[in-house]
């Protein structure tokens, strides 16, 4: 029997432990987030934003606890079914991640190719999703000839390509400039705005402000708040 | 599907193009020393079996044996295993043959007052009978009927020849196979270099959703690519140093005698998918280890 709260929930995740060898990385987190939120995840360096992001998408499997990925126990998922729950997430890394060797559109068309789409969808798809991040006349281009904001921007078109439920993405606009972050926080919002749950890990308060929504503070591998701002409004927490 | 794995697996030998030539190299070498030893094989073989064409086995009979005991002999004769017929020759026709052989050194012949040839009768064996134990067994056998006092078969030293190709070919299946593990080694060590090159790619394909097959795929196509591409160069070079030869050989040493023949279309296409079938045995092997961890 799934009860209302289950169904609007995404993310559920019940006294959730992870360890690198001895190092505690995180420490009993429990948290919900339901569909179609707006999440940051804020905390200092070394506070446990990119591990809590990587436990998601099974990038690191659970030491200890439970995390139910839209219905789905992690802890029982078969192997196989890994790419399956991985594609239900778009995920925007840290360091873009963009295959150096591939140019712009084959980064993009892979998540499609691996999800088996047809070719011709495919081409209508990234040429779309190029347009809407503003790249569509660079599609031969090779990623490090871009710019770290173009070249985030490119990872942005290939965490929405796919039309995931969920896109992750850890320090988006960390390494650019004002003008590159806004546009990337736009194209998150549009995700956002079509249906998408977003979840950011960052410590950029201005970024957080500027969207709003609910913030998962992590200090030192703990869970030592969860609350929501409000867009353009100061939280005294931070 | 398939034409985009095809033509990632294609774009990937590109792009690793000297590692896969190594690759393709090495192959190609391995191909042409085991085609070569095939080679040699099929023309020894061709060339014992021309001999053996031409191998009757004479059995001289004993001295006057009555026409009762010479039909028992023939039927004795067919009832044995591997022959396919004979023919009775008696002496005088024997004689006269001799003689028609011989008309050159007529006087030897004229101071003979008698026939000093026996009876004899010619066998033949059927066209199955390749095993030379088998020829030796049945000689064996006729000499041990008692209206028959000596057998002989010229070109024993065919057997020998036959035996020795026989270690020969033993050998040659000890190097094939030796090849075999060893090209399909260094196809799967060139594929781990590639895929160690090439980790960071395979980790964000995994990341994006790609399964375990979508990330295969490609590298398999390319073992396969390699290994036909490896068999094409080696069976080339082979046709080349082939017909260099042959040619030299129909000329110089057996003129006419005989033709050396290159490898039937059928040898051509099993070594063609042996060596593709090597080139996927690498990958298996290089990403069952990789994709393990």
């Amino acid at each position: 029997m799934i009860d209302a709260h289950e169904k609007s929930s995404i993310i559920r995740m019940f006294h959730v432990h992870h360890n690198y060898g001895s190092k505690k990385a995180l420490i009993d987190i429990t948290l919900d987030i339901t569909k179609n939120e707006f999440v940051f995840i804020s905390g200092p360096s070394g506070a446990g934003k990119t591990t809590l992001l990587k436990l998601f998408y099974l990038g690191e499997p659970v030491s200890e606890g439970q995390v139910l990925i839209d219905g789905i126990n992690l802890a029982r998922i078969p192997r196989k079914r890994i790419p399956q729950l991985r594609r239900k997430f778009g995920i925007i890394f840290q360091d873009y991640k963009l295959i150096p060797t591939k140019n712009v559109y084959d980064n993009v068309a892979l998540v499609l190719e691996a999800a088996g789409v047809k070719t011709r969808l495919i081409q209508k798809k990234v040429k779309s999703v190029l347009r809407l991040v503003g790249m569509e006349d660079r599609l031969k281009a090779l990623p490090p000839s871009l710019s770290g904001g173009e070249q985030q921007r490119i990872a942005v078109a290939r965490a929405i390509v796919g039309d995931p439920k969920i896109i992750l993405a850890d320090e988006p606009t960390g390494s650019l400039d004002e003008e590159s972050a806004e546009i990337i926080l736009e194209l998150l919002r549009g995700v956002h705005i079509r249906g998408a749950t977003v979840i950011i890990a960052t410590h950029d308060k201005g970024l957080m402000r500027k969207t709003g929504g609910q913030v998962l503070h992590l200090q030192q591998g703990r869970l030592e708040a969860s609350t929501y701002i409000e867009k353009q409004y100061d939280n005294a927490i931070f | 599907m398939i034409t985009l794995f095809f033509k990632r697996a294609l774009d990937d030998i590109f792009k690793n193009r000297f590692l896969n030539l190594v690759t393709i190299i090495t192959i190609s070498l391995s191909i042409l020393i085991a085609s070569a030893f095939i080679l040699f094989f099929v023309n020894t073989s061709e060339i014992i079996n021309s001999w053996k064409k031409g191998l009757r086995i004479m059995a001289y009979l004993q001295p006057g044996i009555d026409n009762n005991g010479l039909k028992e002999l023939k039927q004795k004769i067919l009832a044995l295993d591997d022959v396919e017929g004979f023919n009775f020759i008696p002496k005088q026709e024997a004689l006269n043959r001799l003689k028609e052989q011989m008309k050159h050194q007529s006087s030897l012949f004229r101071n003979l007052t008698q026939n000093p040839l026996p009876d004899s009768i010619e066998i033949r064996m059927t066209a199955a009978t390749e095993s030379w134990q088998k020829i030796d067994t049945l000689a064996a056998q006729l000499e041990a009927l008692p209206q028959i006092d000596e057998v002989e078969y010229g070109q024993r030293w065919v057997g020998r020849f036959a035996q020795i190709i026989s270690l020969f070919r033993l050998a040659g299946y000890a190097m094939g196979a030796l090849f075999f593990m060893a090209t399909i080694f260094i196809v799967a060590n060139t594929i781990r270099l590639v895929i160690y090159s090439r980790r960071e790619e395979v980790e964000i394909m995994r990341l994006v959703g790609a399964t375990d097959n979508f990330i295969k795929i490609p590298f398999y196509f390319e073992g396969v690519i390699q290994g036909a591409l490896g068999a094409m160069i080696g069976l080339a070079m082979l046709y080349i140093a082939f017909m260099f030869v042959s040619s030299n050989v129909d000329k110089g040493f057996f003129p006419g005698l005989f033709r050396f023949h290159f490898l039937s279309p059928t040898i051509l296409l099993a070594i063609l998918v042996v060596s593709m079938l090597v080139g996927w045995l690498g990958c298996f092997i290089s990403l069952k280890q990789y994709l393990k961890h």
